[in-house]
């Protein structure tokens, strides 16, 4: 065999094992939810949906759990969506290339590298123990809140950039101040893609379980959260409180509270890809 | 009154950025604050050289050593899976496989970062653990290499879609003139387009490290609770993150030294990840300014 042949080979060899390891990671993800599915979704049913948390595995539900994410979900896009987006246009429409803005670039870079546990160690200073708030949804929220923060403030400023220079520079030229061409021109037209990175954001916020564990959420919470200063659990920490039990019945609830997690997680991102696919079309 | 409001507006914008400068400073604040005061108690030399760590036992040792060998042996794993198949991954999507399949996968694969990470754990402990013990005998139920292998699945798409962006961004220029020297895709792929886009690829394998590193759930949940200064992967560990998460479980007065180990272990956390961030963003950094 000569020195192109060889080549050839090698090269040959090289795609089947590209494709040899795309594959693997993609039947990996599939045999994973598969496997979930066997093991948890006979265990579905209304009432496991209603039904509160129990000692015994076959009356026990998702219901205080179901409920503490979805007010953790409500409170933290109240929080984090202004205050991101406010970030992001600022960043993108008024800050001048200086070192406050160099260090703002650099700090939120990082902010998005910082572990969520260490998010977890800020909230139960802040918001548990000085501001008072105790382990509340509210003391959760605002914790992932700062936790997504970035995500946000990064798809705003990627969202504003894409829109396109003529439609600023037509609204300025009708006299519109920054501001008016900002709300009435540059967020119309960057909404898609602000949404696509919020829902992204929240889906994150969705799954998290370990600095809501820190804050203190609690394993077993025998009421759901009625109002933003109640204790509270959530889907993840009730999958990881049924996943640390010995006995099997408990396994098969994690599976199919595992199943309603990542219903939740893949339709959000579904619907954040519809969006972005949506609005880039539009953008064109 | 326009020019005021309008004033007025920027401002408040300021200060929402500005929010994000307070969390740095609230990070550091309270760690280091919580970190000091657990340093008046137990010393700073113990810390760093005594080979136990047992904070909730009667006998009592700070050694963070044992948290950081099973932080490390875990992201050791979790790296050792994801850098070649991630790294294979992104050559084979940039410069083998057709457009069309490329965009199918590319998001599919991202799924795989989607997952919450609890749900990763539940894979490790229940089903990649029986598995691996059919195949290793005297495997323990807990232990860092199924934690680790199950995490190194997880970060694959953080290498592969940043080093195929990379990949990607090398302009066609430069393969074509190693094409039109007669080589193949393979050499092209390795002498000519990996170079060019190393920084990214840099990039990509920090951000893996240092997302393997801040792991938490699965090494909560697979790896065990027992901290131990050990390279030996079957047999259980504890994380620094899994320290955490087991402390802040319990019932641990406020205040106490106990309390505090959670803040020296998240300092120490905080301070590795800090380091890999601002490597990769210098590098981007550098990057941005050649290929713009």
């Amino acid at each position: 065999m000569n020195n192109i042949q060889k080549n050839r080979l090698k090269d040959q060899i090289f795609k089947v094992w590209g494709i040899g390891c795309t594959l693997f990671a993609l039947i990996l993800l599939a045999f994973f939810i598969g496997d979930i599915l066997i093991d948890g979704i006979m265990r579905i049913d209304w009432d496991f949906i209603i039904d509160l948390p129990s000692r015994k595995p076959e009356k026990s539900g998702i219901y205080t759990a179901l409920m503490g994410s979805i007010w953790i979900l409500f409170l933290t896009t109240i929080i984090a969506f202004p205050i991101g987006v406010a970030a992001g246009v600022y960043l993108e429409e008024y800050s001048k290339k200086n070192r406050l803005s160099a260090i703002l670039e650099i700090n939120i870079s990082n902010l998005a590298g910082v572990p969520s546990i260490i998010y977890g160690l800020l909230g139960l200073e802040v918001f548990v123990r000085i501001m008072g708030l105790g382990a509340s949804v509210l003391a959760g929220s605002l914790t992932l809140s700062l936790l997504i923060l970035p995500i946000i403030i990064v798809a705003t400023r990627e969202a504003i950039k894409a829109v396109p220079k003529s439609i600023k520079d037509a609204s300025y030229a009708l006299g519109a101040s920054k501001w008016q061409t900002i709300w009435n021109q540059v967020l119309p037209a960057s909404s898609g893609g602000i949404l696509t990175g919020v829902i992204l954001a929240l889906s994150r916020a969705v799954g998290e379980t370990a600095p809501l564990i820190v804050v203190g959420a609690l394993a077993y919470v025998p009421f759901a959260p009625e109002s933003p200063m109640d204790e509270f659990s959530v889907l993840p920490i009730q999958i990881f409180n049924w996943i640390s039990r010995p006995q099997h019945g408990f396994i098969e609830n994690a599976a199919a509270a595992i199943i309603i997690l990542l219903l939740i997680t893949f339709v959000m991102n579904g619907v954040a890809v519809y969006f972005r696919n949506k609005w880039q079309k539009k953008l064109k | 009154m326009r020019k005021i409001k309008e004033l007025v507006i920027e401002k408040s914008l300021l200060t929402s950025t500005l929010i994000t400068i307070a969390i740095t400073i609230g990070i550091v604040l309270v760690l280091a604050i919580e970190a000091f005061h657990f340093f008046r108690e137990v010393s700073i030399v113990d810390f760093f050289t005594d080979t136990q760590w047992t904070p909730l036992f009667a006998d009592k040792h700070y050694g963070i050593l044992p948290l950081l060998s099973g932080t490390l042996l875990t992201s050791f794993i979790a790296i050792s899976v994801a850098l070649p198949i991630g790294l294979s991954i992104s050559i084979y999507l940039s410069e083998y496989a057709p457009r069309s399949f490329r965009k199918t996968v590319k998001p599919l694969l991202e799924l795989l970062a989607a997952v919450p990470t609890v749900v990763y754990g539940f894979f490790a402990l229940i089903v990649v653990t029986p598995i691996l013990q059919q195949i290793i005998p005297g495997l323990s139920g807990f232990n860092s290499l199924s934690a680790g292998f199950v995490m190194g699945i997880m970060i694959i798409p953080y290498i592969s879609s940043i080093s195929e962006d990379a990949l990607h961004a090398i302009p066609n220029a430069l393969r074509e003139a190693s094409f039109g020297m007669g080589a193949t895709k393979l050499q092209t792929a390795f002498k000519v387009v990996v170079p060019a886009a190393s920084s990214g690829i840099i990039v990509s394998i920090i951000l893996a490290i240092s997302r393997a590193i801040g792991e938490t759930m699965i090494v909560a949940v697979a790896a065990g609770q027992q901290p131990r200064l050990t390279l030996d992967p079957t047999v259980p560990v504890e994380t620094i993150t899994a320290y955490i998460v087991q402390v802040s479980l319990g019932d641990v007065e406020h205040g106490s030294v106990e309390y505090r180990t959670i803040f020296a272990a998240g300092i120490t956390l905080f301070a590795f990840t800090f380091l890999l961030n601002t490597l990769s963003y210098r590098i981007r950094k550098k990057y941005q300014e050649r290929y713009e």
